[in-house]
């Protein structure tokens, strides 16, 4: 799974600085001693449905953000698409522009993880009109 | 913290304040500095929470009010400056403009600089004013005749000083 790039964890430092997906599995999050371990495929599925839902409001678009971002992870397009959705229920544009914002700094030193995402994104963000911070000028100070 | 009278509890309730005829009690009080209502949400710029509690404007002019409703419709028929205006409604600075450094460190550094010489100066004065004469101990020809005695002493023969001396070439090992 394409996930963060660097995760700082005793397992060591791994580096994915391919642009391509479908690398090579990175271990799941949680750090359970016991009991089964959430797959990438689990927990990506899990936001999905989480930003899914038909009637989700601000509070909760506003919660599954904090949180994601709050993860030693780049959330997967998937995970970004179905919350940029939401952002378009709650006709909300400018949060929008703010979860791709927070995806560049989640980012980190790793630069080529968010034009890939970008790349990922840009049938959706041309089909709900959403500008990239790039677009508006915002990403310089 | 804003000085607010001797009151234990919190401030009065209006229909406590009329009870009590306190009018002035309710509303403006004495306050020297300007509060925060810590008890409500509040608005902050923070790279680990991209999404505040409540939008950084929240009372909107009808050119806002406007806008909001046009952002209920495509977005694709915004203009970059209603999509930039909608953002900075909603948000006051953009990720770049939160990470951005600040020359404090310098004010910082230089302070701290200017008051290590202000102390030197203190300690200059005190030199002159307050320290007594330096004790002949330290002259040189009584620390050669205080090391001699040691040496002649023995002191620390073993791992010490008196090991380190060559007692048969009278000098240092």
């Amino acid at each position: 799974m394409f996930r963060a790039a660097v995760r700082l964890s005793v397992s060591g430092v791994r580096s994915l600085t391919r642009a391509q997906p479908g690398c090579q599995g990175v271990l799941a999050t949680r750090g359970y001693s016991h009991g089964k371990q959430e797959t990438d495929e689990e927990f990506d599925a899990r936001w999905v449905t989480y930003f899914n839902k038909p009637d989700i409001d601000e509070w909760e678009l506003r919660k599954g953000m904090n949180t994601l971002v709050g993860y030693d992870l780049v959330p997967e397009p998937k995970i970004l698409e179905a919350a940029l959705r939401a952002c378009r229920r709650l006709n909300d544009l400018a949060s929008a522009i703010r979860i791709l914002e927070v995806v560049k700094d989640k980012a980190g030193p790793h630069k080529d993880i968010y034009p890939y995402v970008i790349q990922e994104l840009k049938p959706v963000l041309e089909e709900l009109g959403v500008s990239t911070p790039e677009e508006l000028g915002i990403d310089k100070v | 913290m804003p000085t607010r009278g001797t009151r234990a509890e919190g401030p009065p309730t209006q229909h406590k304040a009329a009870e009590l005829n306190m009018a002035g009690a309710v509303g403006k009080r004495n306050e020297v500095s300007d509060t925060v209502d810590m008890s409500k949400p509040l608005y902050t710029d923070s790279v680990d929470v991209p999404l505040p509690d409540i939008p950084y404007k929240e009372v909107l002019t009808d050119a806002d009010k406007s806008l909001k409703q046009k952002e209920k419709g495509p977005w694709n028929q915004l203009s970059k400056e209603e999509k930039l205006a909608l953002y900075r409604l909603k948000f006051l600075k953009t990720y770049p403009e939160m990470n951005q450094t600040t020359p404090e460190w310098k004010t910082v550094i230089g302070a701290a600089f200017f008051f290590l010489g202000f102390t030197g100066l203190i300690i200059w004065w005190q030199k002159v004013y307050v320290f007594p004469e330096r004790p002949r101990t330290f002259e040189g020809d009584w620390q050669e005749k205080q090391l001699k005695r040691m040496l002649d002493m023995r002191i620390n023969p073993i791992e010490g000083l008196s090991s380190k001396w060559d007692y048969e070439k009278g000098q240092w090992k």
